[in-house]
């Protein structure tokens, strides 16, 4: 192992076997985000109109809320990788990129946090 | 990278957008990443707030809906109240303008999938697709909105 360039100190040392794990999940989350949102359009759709009693009444059922939990699980997570993508695309700096992806992992766990709590709040009745 | 030091500023950037003439691949790929980032940033916004609005009880539903898709009849258009109607304008569009997004997404997302198999790179053949994405994502999202306002 050299100590000079960056590929000179990783060189020899074999595949760290998490190459593939970023591009996999982001299309596992691409499949679970292909279904679940096709759910949620068709629910939009097939809703009878789209005011409080009936959206909350539909989002209060078990299916429709488990569903949507998953949903924004999915979601946010490819928003996530994505997003990881962009600034690591765009963002040349090691200091700016690290502060970005720790922003990037509070903004996405508090938001889908969010997200579901206010879905779980809604289907047991407190709202 | 390129200003880590003198040395490597000094060499040669290889050609950049602007030279390279547009073809519908080009277009197709940068819409993917320009819509998929509007949905992360703009789309799960909507999304919580949708939620939290559902949450919170009627009234903040109601506030919820009158911001992000008002009543055409109850835009005012005199004074301060100009602003927030075309606020409330803008928001309406952000609104279709997600939606078309997520089928633009959706539509260049499934054409990845297909050359992530190891398809579709024969030339005529992406061409087609890459022209085809973005028109197929404004059908569906045309059908969507029709399904949805006149149901």
């Amino acid at each position: 192992m050299g100590k000079g360039t960056s590929i000179g100190r990783v060189r020899g040392l074999g595949p760290a076997h998490h190459g593939a794990h970023h591009w996999l999940v982001q299309r596992f989350t691409a499949v679970g985000n292909l279904l679940l949102v096709m759910w949620f359009v068709a629910s939009l759709i097939l809703l009878p109109n789209l005011g409080y009693g009936a959206v909350s009444k539909w989002l209060s059922q078990p299916a429709a809320a488990v569903a949507m939990v998953l949903l924004i699980i999915s979601t946010f997570w490819h928003a996530r990788l994505g997003l990881q993508v962009l600034a690591e695309d765009y963002i040349h700096t090691t200091g700016n990129k690290f502060a970005i992806l720790l922003l990037l992992n509070f903004a996405a766990i508090g938001g889908g946090a969010f997200g579901v709590f206010c879905v779980v709040r809604l289907a047991l009745g407190a709202a | 990278m390129h200003n880590r030091n003198n040395a490597m500023a000094q060499r040669p950037l290889s050609p950049h957008l602007q030279i390279w003439k547009w073809g519908p691949h080009m277009l197709v790929s940068i819409l993917h990443r320009i819509t998929g980032d509007g949905l992360a940033f703009a789309g799960l916004g909507v999304l919580l707030w949708w939620l939290g609005a559902l949450a919170s009880g009627p009234e903040a539903y109601e506030n919820f809906v009158g911001w992000m898709w008002a009543d055409w009849s109850a835009l005012e258009w005199s004074g301060a109240a100009i602003v927030h109607s075309a606020l409330k304008i803008v928001l309406k569009l952000v609104l279709i303008g997600l939606s078309w997004s997520f089928f633009t997404h959706l539509c260049s997302g499934l054409r990845h999938f297909v050359m992530d198999m190891g398809a579709g790179y024969e030339l005529d053949l992406n061409r087609f697709w890459s022209i085809a994405s973005p028109i197929i994502a404004i059908i569906l999202t045309s059908a969507f909105w029709m399904l949805l306002l006149f149901r």
